[in-house]
């Protein structure tokens, strides 16, 4: 709730349209057909973490989009951009922490997952960057109760 | 009476000075038989009342109070006068001895023959000697009992000592903490304001007395004995507190100071009671705090995450422009419901036209909570907003943005019951009625599915409400529906457009008989594929389907129906005459669509007179010539004799037969019997059929004519239970016939349902014992020998028969489930047999359910399992292993369909058979079991928790089954069982999630996805922020 109360640093975002929900195939129901992972299922995976200021995801604030989620599934490699609602926006480092997170504990270890900001669009992109990218400073991260409070908050399907 | 008063003076000493506790019962029972008076005990008591040890006086006390409680009602006046003296008086002795005094009291105010002013009497000495709030718990709720008793039956005596009552009231409650006595208080307090007590100046002071407890924050303790929620405590609160006008100058800054909390429950609490307030208070009591209020309400409906503050924000928003909307308005002040909706407009108006942004939604629902509050108000809120946002749609070119004004929009029409237009009044939407028209018909041209979809909910919306739509703007509408039915491809918008269309067919029938079936009509019936339509590019199939699905949607008046279904009949005989283009799934479409009619037929005798006339002899006609061609000429056969297509016909003709008048109904009963026992064709049209049919012979190279028996059943069996089915004996026996020598799967299995039926229905007596003996002696002998080929028609026939007899609570049902029972160690049925109770015990479409007027009983299944799955642990623990897996199968079958409340309560027996099922290799079993077990789960009983360690290995093992829907049920209760008390599953937490890695990178994304949501909550469990 401390949110709530402090002055919200973008308190109007615009909000965006949800994409529907993935139509199922005559192929994922049948047992022999192998499903790839691809770009949807991947941005199916993070478009609906919340944000760590409003009651949205961030699909609604439009800091993911599917055609800045790239996968490789034989390569084994992911790669998500993310778009930060204002350029000066604060919660960047914990937005990109909460995406990473959710990446590692729903893909399977194989994969190599990176997550950057969208060029161009943050002040300090090449320092959050450089955070995301360091897996000591992730896990280290992810030891601070507090941090891993807020990303988990973050991570929870909001109840209804 | 010696031989009296010695007994009482004896059991008087044993209590006082023996301590015998039991002697006081004993004397109340005395007193009560009349062995004894009051006088009498007071005189037996006399020297331990007057004693100078306060002990002894105290245990005389008690020993009076105690008698005093069992016999208050058989005291006379006079002797209630003495001892409430008396204990007026013991108020002022020794500390130890008051709880016996109140008890005493509370007993005495409990009389009826109270004498007249000894009520102020006694509460002038409570409320002067003793200080409540130092006495023990159950004292203090003496006092308030007392409090409460006497202010049910003195009334008017108290009122008489005015403001003293209120004082003497808030200095003994001030204070109390236990909840029990609390709400005690509460209820005084709600008496004190309800009941019209005088408070004067003691008003602020009641309130603060009260309003100190405010918000309630409780939670009770675990295993609570005495039941009290928090909820309950708010309630009692909240109807204190929002009881008067005169504590609004101290409860609405209350208010406002708590929504600034940062505890969501305060916040939600101070709304509800804010809202709670509204029916009482008047604008004069508001006044001061509105700019306050709403400030608040906007804060919290703006900045909120959580529905439940929202929700409550919006209410008390409406509720209180709803009081506003009441308030007289007099002459020299301005109206103070237009003052107050000039602030809302003025902080929300603006965000209305910024549709990208987040505040549009927040805002326009505070707008329509305001305007949905009252007549009055939607006035003033509509012609401010509408115009301006009709403009702003008209300006805005994206779709996006005209979706997100048109949604909000359609938010400002939607009629609420309070601001419905009184008689005389008309619709605040008139003025914008032509403006509002045409938008709509704009959206519902645009290429945005979106917005078509947003648009058919706004045209519903007007069309419900009379006089929104003039003749001419119906037929557009009706011709902008019939467009997109036929051009339209999006699944979403067809679908929202067959809805808008039915709902708006109810009211408008004219229009869409004259522009959209005539228009579906022929593009069902057009075969050629015009290039120039618009419709190019889509399947023939899809184009046809819609036109289908409309036109039965659209069947919701006679006029209609009377339009719609002749074109669906015609379907089906020019499928049956061959050379047309339908396909099979076009058929069973149709047919499905004409059953969607048929449920018209419920509410709307004229529509199952149309049925009962025209559509069903029809049918019945069509599918005999079918099955009469398809024997003569092998190589044709007319689709209409396809098993698929009559198994659609079925449910067609039952749900029409189901809702049949009584008279119409025994006329159809006798027209299908004889059709099918005489051959009687009379009633059908088209009179050319060769006479001597005998639908009912079962000769090997006949089935297009027996499987016609699936029609018989969906006629007979669906009737109304008063009507009787002519020739039974005849029906039956020949049914039995067909059902144990026909070789068709179809035809004996349809007979046998058709029988089944007959028997459910039947009344019951001698005849039907009989008719019901034979066919199990029958079916007996024919199982009984094992080389038969007619085994498994036997089998089928009991099966039904079985459950016929089972859901009528028959005696015999025992007889024929014992049979099946039997079956299941049978080399050759015994998995039929285990599939067969799943037959039984769950609702079969087609026949012997409650739509079509079977006879069941409720409860049959709770019954069944009661009695019989000791039988099935007896089989299972007896059964060589490789025939185990089929008790566990019926097992499951039976407990898979058992209500919830069963399961829980007979999880614990069946707990571990159900684990060995688990790890069954039987993958039926499996999922059958893993889908029982799901929902349990998700509130599991106290039996499960001792066997966790066995559940999840099970669980974990199965999440990489070789079946895919294993796998994702396996996921799902392992994802169900993450909802459990942290305590008992934190322990699995580190295996769990090792253990669904694997499935992570399963080669089904729908497994992955179960199993990304269900590692995604075992990640959160016991980790900070989780849960």
């Amino acid at each position: 709730m401390s949110a709530a109360t402090a002055r919200l640093e973008n308190a109007n975002p615009h909000i965006f349209q949800r994409a529907g929900e993935r139509l199922l195939t005559a192929g994922e129901e049948d047992e022999d057909v192998a499903d790839p992972i691809d770009d949807r299922e991947i941005f199916d995976l993070i478009r609906s973490i919340n944000d760590p200021e409003h009651p949205l995801s961030l699909e609604e604030l439009n800091v993911v989009e599917q055609l800045r989620v790239n996968v490789n599934d034989p390569g084994s490699t992911v790669s998500v951009e993310f778009t930060p609602t204002i350029p000066h926006c604060s919660m960047a480092t914990l937005i990109g922490l909460s995406i990473k997170v959710k990446l590692l504990r729903s893909l399977p270890d194989r994969f190599k997952i990176d997550v950057h900001i969208t060029p161009g669009t943050h002040a300090s992109e090449d320092a959050v960057n450089k955070q995301l990218a360091d897996k000591e400073r992730v896990a280290a991260a992810l030891e601070n109760s507090q941090l891993l409070e807020v990303v988990n908050q973050c991570l929870s399907t909001r109840p209804v | 009476m010696a031989a009296e008063s010695v007994q009482l003076a004896g059991l008087v000493e044993e209590f006082v000075a023996g301590q015998v506790d039991s002697r006081a019962a004993d004397v109340a029972a005395g007193v009560k038989a009349g062995h004894f008076s009051a006088l009498e005990l007071v005189e037996a008591l006399g020297l331990s009342l007057t004693s100078s040890q306060s002990q002894t006086r105290g245990r005389g006390v008690q020993l009076l109070s105690e008698v005093l409680q069992e016999c208050y009602s058989g005291l006379s006046e006079r002797e209630v006068e003495v001892l409430i003296a008396f204990y007026e008086n013991r108020l002022k002795d020794h500390y130890a001895i008051t709880p016996h005094v109140l008890r005493g009291l509370k007993a005495l105010a409990k009389s009826t023959v109270l004498p007249p002013g000894s009520a102020v009497s006694i509460l002038k000495s409570l409320f002067q000697d003793v200080n409540v709030q130092s006495l023990m718990l159950a004292e203090r709720s003496c006092v308030y009992n007392m409090l409460i008793s006497l202010m049910e039956s003195r009334e008017e005596e108290l009122k008489g000592l005015g403001p003293d009552f209120v004082f003497g009231f808030v200095q003994a409650v001030d204070g109390e903490r236990d909840p029990r006595n609390l709400l005690l208080a509460f209820q005084i307090a709600r008496n004190i304001i309800h009941r019209g007590y005088d408070l004067s100046q003691f008003t602020e002071e009641l309130f603060e007395v009260t309003s100190c407890y405010f918000p309630i924050d409780f939670t009770p303790p675990a295993n609570d004995p005495h039941g009290i929620t928090q909820e309950e405590l708010i309630l009692a609160l909240r109807s204190v507190l929002a009881g008067t006008p005169r504590f609004a100058e101290f409860l609405l800054p209350l208010i406002i100071e708590k929504l600034d909390s940062d505890a969501q429950n305060a916040k939600v609490d101070s709304l509800q009671t804010l809202a709670a307030c509204a029916p009482t208070y008047g604008h004069k009591e508001l006044a001061e705090f509105l700019p306050g209020l709403w400030s608040s309400i906007r804060r919290e409906v703006f900045q909120t995450a959580s529905e439940r503050v929202e929700s409550a924000g919006l209410a008390a928003l409406g509720a209180l422009t709803f009081c506003l909307s009441r308030s007289v308005l007099t002459s020299d002040s301005e109206d103070a419901l237009q003052v107050f909706l000039d602030l809302v407009l003025k902080d929300c108006q603006h965000h209305l036209y910024e549709p990208d942004l987040k505040l549009v939604w927040p805002s326009a629902k505070l707008l329509q909570a305001a305007c949905g509050a009252s007549y009055r108000s939607s006035l003033v809120v509509t012609a401010a907003v509408l115009p301006a946002l009709l403009d702003q749609y008209s300006s805005r070119t994206q779709c996006a943005q005209r979706r997100t004004l048109l949604e909000v929009l359609h938010g400002f029409i939607q009629p609420t019951p309070s601001s419905r237009p009184a008689e005389g009044e008309e619709s605040v939407l008139l003025p914008f009625q032509t403006s509002l028209c045409s938008t709509v018909f704009s959206a519902l041209a645009e290429t945005s599915a979106g917005l078509q979809i947003t648009a058919t909910k706004v045209l519903t919306t007007l069309g419900q409400q009379p006089g929104l739509l003039a003749e001419s703007e119906v037929e557009k509408a009706v011709d902008h529906l019939t467009r997109l039915v036929l051009e339209e491809e999006d699944a979403q918008v067809s679908l929202a457009v067959v809805e808008c269309a039915g709902s708006l067919s109810r009211l408008h029938p004219a229009a869409f008989v004259s522009r959209m079936v005539p228009r579906l009509k022929e593009e069902i019936f057009s075969e050629h594929v015009d290039e120039s339509t618009p419709s190019r590019g889509q399947s023939k199939g899809a184009v046809r389907q819609r036109c289908v699905t409309a036109l039965a949607a659209v069947s919701t008046q006679p006029s209609l129906v009377r339009e719609s279904a002749p074109v669906l009949l015609q379907v089906l005989s020019s499928v049956h005459a061959g050379g047309s283009s339908f396909s099979m799934e076009e058929v069973t479409s149709v047919c499905h669509s004409l059953q969607r009619i048929a449920e018209q037929a419920r509410g709307v005798e004229e529509i199952g007179t149309f049925f009962h006339d025209a559509v069903i002899p029809r049918l019945l006609a069509l599918t005999l010539q079918a099955a009469l061609q398809g024997q003569k000429s092998s190589d044709h056969s007319s689709a209409l004799a396809q098993e698929a297509v009559l198994s659609a016909l079925v449910p067609v003709i039952s749900t029409a037969c189901a809702a049949l008048q009584t008279d119409l109904a025994s006329q159809m009963a006798a027209q299908v019997v004889s059709l099918f026992l005489d051959g009687d064709v009379s009633f059908l049209p088209e009179n050319a059929y060769p006479s001597q049919i005998q639908l009912l012979k079962s000769e090997s190279e006949s089935w297009t004519r027996s499987q016609l028996v699936c029609l018989l059943m969906a006629c007979v069996c669906s009737l109304p239970r008063s009507v009787d089915v002519p020739e039974l004996d005849r029906l039956l026996g020949q049914l039995e016939e067909l059902s144990c020598t026909c070789v068709h799967t179809f035809s004996y299995t349809s007979a046998a349902k058709c029988f089944a039926g007959l028997v459910n229905k039947s009344s019951a007596g001698q005849a039907l014992d009989a008719v019901v003996e034979k066919t199990l002696e029958r079916i007996r002998a024919t199982l009984d020998c094992e080389s038969s080929a007619q085994r498994i028609q036997a089998f089928t026939l009991l099966v039904w028969v079985a459950k016929a007899l089972l859901l009528r609570y028959h005696p015999l049902s025992a007889v024929s489930t014992d049979k099946i029972f039997s079956l299941l160690s049978d080399p050759q049925l015994g998995s039929r047999a285990a599939d067969s109770f799943s037959v039984l015990m769950s609702d079969s479409p087609d026949v012997l359910n409650r739509s079509c007027h079977a006879d069941v009983r409720i409860m049959y299944r709770q019954r069944f399992f009661a009695e019989n799955s000791a039988k099935l642990v007896q089989g299972f623990n007896s059964a060589e292993k490789e025939s185990k897996s089929v008790y566990l199968k019926a097992l499951s079958h039976i407990v898979n369909n058992l209500p919830r409340q069963v399961q829980l309560s007979e999880l614990p027996a069946l707990l571990p058979l159900l684990l060995e099922a688990l790890s069954c290799p039987d993958q039926a079993v499996q999922l059958s079991t893993l889908s029982c077990l799901q929902p349990v789960l998700l509130d599991p009983p106290p039996a499960l928790t001792t066997q966790l360690e066995a559940l999840f290995s099970r669980l974990l093992a199965l999440t990489s089954s070789p079946a895919m829907k294993v796998r994702i049920t396996a996921l799902r209760c392992v994802h169900a069982l993450s909802r459990l008390p942290e305590h008992m599953v934190l322990p699995f937490r580190a295996r769990v999630l090792r253990a669904l890695a694997a499935p992570l990178d399963d080669k089904k994304r729908l497994v992955r996805k179960e199993a990304v949501s269900a590692r995604g909550e075992w990640f959160l469990l016991g980790s900070p922020g989780g849960k």
